[in-house]
């Protein structure tokens, strides 16, 4: 580079660039979290209500069994396990199929093949999983997955 | 002892636990590459969860390591006095690899759920999130040494001479350990989760951390090239400016498919797809600094490993990202083997290539000589094509399986369940698994490089070895 671009025009381009930037995304986050209670189903976690309770415990068991460490949720996770942003539709609206899934997961695993472990949830914590389940599926995620596959 | 400043040698033992963490971390890889093709390996003791928490966090602690090992060589150099507190430097070294150790051991011998309770996940559920597993005492560990770090880093270029490379490095550490406690940040609401998420995750890798990943760039090619500190700046100015104008914005190509408002389509895929920018003149920059140079440096390999870094985060972060960065094509391969590999390539070329890089120039210098023999060298040089290869390999392999598995169970008229799909494309894991383990060939060969005796005796100075005696005029020559 030539004399005419100066050391001193790239710092200003660096500090000027990153403050208008970081600020332009301040402000679309600001929009962002005006217009999520559209998108994110937050009325169905209201903690006075059962459901709510339930989904809030459900978030917590899939966050203290790390379920992101083979699963994907909304497309974010591990790619070792199926989706499950979309399982509960897959499942046929069914938050009975999903208990009665985790719940028969073999102690010793399927031989030569990946399988889920056996959690030995209590039937209120998979109850609690399924309403999460559930939930996530609500959210509106601009029509992905593709298809029901997740 | 060749380094200027006594309590540069800090560094050495971040550089030593960095390596072997890296070990820890393709060993665990390579666990679960067996488990990929053979679904029941090491089940039920080590889950595929399990190891991949080790996977994934080993290599982040470890490129965390080689940050702090960077910085407290490069720092007193550049500032041109000593570091402010050695013997603070040291103690967090040992609280950090004891609260890493201890982490891993918890990790892999009582289930995470047991792990969580005896932590007290509950007065602060932060665990359970992709990369951000630690416990949450882990958690604060990681932000008092951060804050020790930074003490330490901070005052010390206060006191000293202030370049753009300290300044820089220091911009980024500070960001880093910024946005690390939106970590603790952990709302029921699964669209503010992960929104927030992603500040830690992508305002680190796609931000922050390029500015560290800068900043010892410019280090080490100073430092092997000779070239004009002023030019270098320059450039380094230039390239972070890109980093940042691009992906602060480019974090919205997260923000497609989790409940955040489709603008963000438009604002992801655009700015985003401008992120290759500054990796690509970061190639060029590389390229010309060593071109220019003024000086041949006797450690060729770290030069290698500098080239090397450029050209792989630009094909890994740059064109790898790029590949499934526009919204209509992530609508496909959101969540896929197409995300894993450009995963792997990315880190690999940009932040285990750059330690490895200030390791390879600041490790011989630590050791007592400017540069390891010249067959330390050519071992070194071996294992930076064995494992570069491998990972070029280990990401086309994976983008093969990423592109059917797109296919097949999203884009055919008849989408197939997952786990048939996953069946279908084992043979690309099968040959992700092979290059994998020509990986680990790589890294043993590095390691063995470091107990090749490094001294370069007299005997060995004649003219029988060229090299030996190109690098004893450079080295008189620069006095």
């Amino acid at each position: 580079m030539a004399q005419t671009f100066t050391k001193e025009m790239s710092r200003n381009i660096f500090y000027g660039g990153t403050a208008f930037f970081f600020l332009l995304f301040l402000a679309l986050t600001f929009d962002t979290h005006m217009s999520m209670p559209d998108r994110d189903k937050r009325e169905l976690l209201n903690p006075d209500t059962e459901r709510g309770q339930l989904i809030a415990h459900g978030k917590q068991l899939w966050e203290e069994n790390d379920c992101i460490g083979c699963h994907t949720l909304l497309g974010e996770g591990a790619y070792f396990a199926p989706e499950l942003g979309n399982v509960y539709k897959r499942f046929g609206g069914s938050k009975e199929a999903i208990m009665g899934f985790i719940k028969g997961r073999p102690k010793n695993g399927i031989p030569g093949r990946r399988s889920m472990p056996q959690f030995n949830f209590t039937d209120e914590e998979l109850a609690a999983l399924a309403a999460f389940l559930q939930y996530a599926s609500e959210i509106n995620t601009s029509n992905w997955p593709p298809n029901i596959q997740g | 002892m060749t380094f200027k400043y006594q309590s540069q040698a800090v560094a050495k033992p971040y550089f030593i636990a960095a390596i072997g963490l890296f070990v820890a971390q393709i060993l665990f890889g390579l666990i679960m590459g067996l488990q990929y093709v053979w679904g029941d390996f090491l089940f039920p003791e080590i889950p595929f969860n399990v190891a991949r928490m080790v996977h994934t966090n080993a290599l982040i602690v470890w490129l965390l390591m080689g940050f702090m090992g960077a910085a407290y060589y490069l720092v007193p150099e550049e500032s041109e006095t000593e570091l402010h507190m050695p013997w603070l430097a040291t103690a967090t070294f040992w609280i950090f690899l004891v609260a890493a150790g201890l982490t891993v051991a918890g990790y892999l011998m009582v289930p995470y759920a047991t792990l969580a309770e005896i932590t007290g996940n509950k007065l602060l559920p932060t665990m359970g999130r992709e990369f951000l597993e630690q416990p949450t005492i882990t958690k604060l560990g990681i932000v008092v040494v951060a804050l020790a770090f930074l003490f330490n880093i901070g005052m010390t270029i206060l006191k000293g001479r202030k370049t753009v490379v300290t300044l820089v490095l220091l911009m980024g550490l500070g960001g880093l350990a910024v946005f690390f406690l939106f970590s603790f940040f952990n709302p029921t609401n699964l669209v503010e989760d992960k929104f927030w998420w992603w500040w830690v995750v992508h305002l680190w890798v796609e931000g922050v951390w390029e500015l560290i990943l800068g900043a010892i760039l410019a280090f080490v090619l100073i430092k092997v090239t000779g070239v004009d500190r002023e030019i270098i700046e320059k450039w380094l100015y230039i390239i972070i400016a890109m980093t940042l104008i691009t992906g602060i914005i480019g974090t919205g190509h997260h923000y497609y498919w989790i409940g955040t408002p489709e603008y963000w389509q438009w604002w992801g895929s655009i700015f985003s797809a401008l992120e290759p920018i500054p990796f690509f003149m970061m190639t060029v920059f590389a390229f010309n600094m060593v071109n220019r140079r003024r000086r041949n440096h006797p450690n060729k390999a770290a030069t290698l490993w500098a080239l090397g870094t450029a050209v792989m985060a630009f094909l890994g972060a740059g064109i790898w990202g790029f590949l499934h960065t526009l919204a209509p094509v992530n609508y496909y391969t959101h969540g896929t083997q197409i995300t894993a590999a450009h995963g792997h390539m990315a880190f690999y070329g940009a932040y285990v290539m750059i330690n490895l890089t200030i390791i390879s120039y600041a490790m011989p210098i630590l050791r007592g000589r400017e540069a390891n023999s010249g067959k330390a060298q050519v071992l070194e040089m071996w294992a930076f094509w064995l494992m570069t290869v491998s990972m070029v390999f280990i990401t086309l392999f994976l983008t093969g399986a990423g592109i059917l598995q797109v296919y097949l169970q999203r884009f055919s008229d008849t989408p197939l369940p997952f786990l048939v799909v996953q069946d279908k494309i084992a043979l690309f894991y099968w040959l992700r698994l092979i290059a994998g383990v020509a990986f680990l060939v790589g890294l043993l060969v590095y390691i063995w490089s470091f107990f090749i005796p490094g001294e370069r005796k007299a005997a060995e100075m004649p003219a029988m070895e060229p090299q030996g005696s190109e690098r004893g005029a450079v080295e008189a020559a620069a006095g």
